[in-house]
């Protein structure tokens, strides 16, 4: 038996407003393809690109970190969803998200906080990124950092660029990576 | 990587697995209209015990034992007889609970519930309790006195 849309959204509701969910998340288009995204009641934990298959693995992932109460409940990430489309379209340059960064080691917490500094439309090298997070040699490190950032877009990882101005790599693939650039007005 | 017990899944494959079967088991004990105000009540005291869970086997047993206490629960309030027994998933290939039915059908609902539910499904009393919504001792002893009638009886 297929449940009722009404009321299988009123359960997603009614679990979010009785705080019983380890973590929330929802699944919506944006200009980079469709986008998973999960919050907890600390803040964002997650931005992920394989918003358009099966999302098990990313679910999984996501129970690792936050504990097995995970739901698809727009609601939970209602900001996020709403701060991304104004990213998109332009109008936001910079998110007022508070991030929730549990199961990450010192190291990448440090660069994560560095990369947020960062500002719109400008690139960093992974060098200087480094330098800035107290490691000046780890720029290889820094690298897998941003490989692995839990939050593309939020956390700026595709203003990251190789010394040479190369772009490098990107979890997302390097087309997003030259299209968020873009969005921003980065001189290439 | 070995996966001797079945870990728990994402809730929201839990409740995609299983919310089909027990909306069609709560209309069925409790017309459409109130099977809806129990469907969320199942599955929101499926969520508050979830994190509670130890491992993810029989979880479909779980939920649909939920369920039958909900519908139990309505009927309750509602000053509908409850005599019934407890409708237990059934027709599920489970070669315990189908040897201990002739057996346990003749035991009082919940004890009935936890010792199917410990000694077929093979849950632990964390699990039978939020299923039944009591107390892990509660379950044992509802089990235990559930085995000693059932001794009485045998011998």
């Amino acid at each position: 038996m297929t449940v009722p849309a009404d009321l299988d959204r009123r359960f997603r509701e009614a679990a979010v407003e009785a705080r019983l969910l380890d973590a929330g998340y929802d699944v919506f288009d944006s200009p980079v393809g469709p986008l998973l995204v999960a919050a907890t009641d600390r803040g964002l934990l997650r931005v992920s690109f394989d918003g358009g298959g099966d999302p098990e693995a990313a679910l999984e992932q996501i129970a690792r970190v936050a504990g097995p109460r995970v739901l698809r409940a727009p609601r939970a990430v209602a900001v996020a969803h709403a701060e991304l489309d104004e990213y998109f379209s332009g109008e936001r340059r910079s998110f007022d998200l508070p991030v929730d960064l549990r199961g990450q080691a010192g190291f990448a917490v440090s660069v994560l906080g560095e990369l947020a500094k960062v500002p719109y439309g400008h690139t960093q090298t992974y060098g200087e990124l480094a330098t800035r997070a107290g490691s000046p040699k780890a720029a290889r490190a820094v690298g897998m950092v941003m490989n692995r950032n839990p939050l593309p877009i939020v956390l700026p990882c595709h203003r990251i660029v190789g010394a040479s101005g190369s772009l490098v790599g990107y979890g997302g693939g390097l087309e997003r990576k030259e299209q968020l650039l873009r969005l921003e007005g980065a001189m290439l | 990587m070995m996966d001797a017990v079945a870990t728990i899944p994402p809730f929201e494959i839990f409740y995609a697995e299983h919310a089909g079967e027990v909306l069609s088991l709560l209309r069925r004990r409790l017309g459409r209209d109130r099977a809806e105000d129990a469907f969320q009540e199942t599955f929101l005291r499926a969520l508050r015990a979830y994190d509670r869970l130890t491992h993810g086997e029989h979880l479909r047993a779980w939920v649909l034992t939920i369920a039958t206490r909900v519908a139990i629960d309505t009927h309750r309030r509602a000053g509908e007889p409850t005599e019934e027994l407890p409708e237990l998933p059934d027709a599920d290939g489970r070669p315990a609970y189908e040897e201990l039915a002739f057996l346990t059908d003749s035991l009082p609902p919940k004890e009935r519930a936890a010792v199917v539910l410990r000694y077929g499904y093979d849950l632990d009393y964390e699990q039978i309790a939020a299923a039944l919504d009591s107390s892990p001792d509660a379950a044992r002893q509802a089990a235990s006195s559930g085995v000693r009638r059932l001794r009485r009886r045998i011998t």
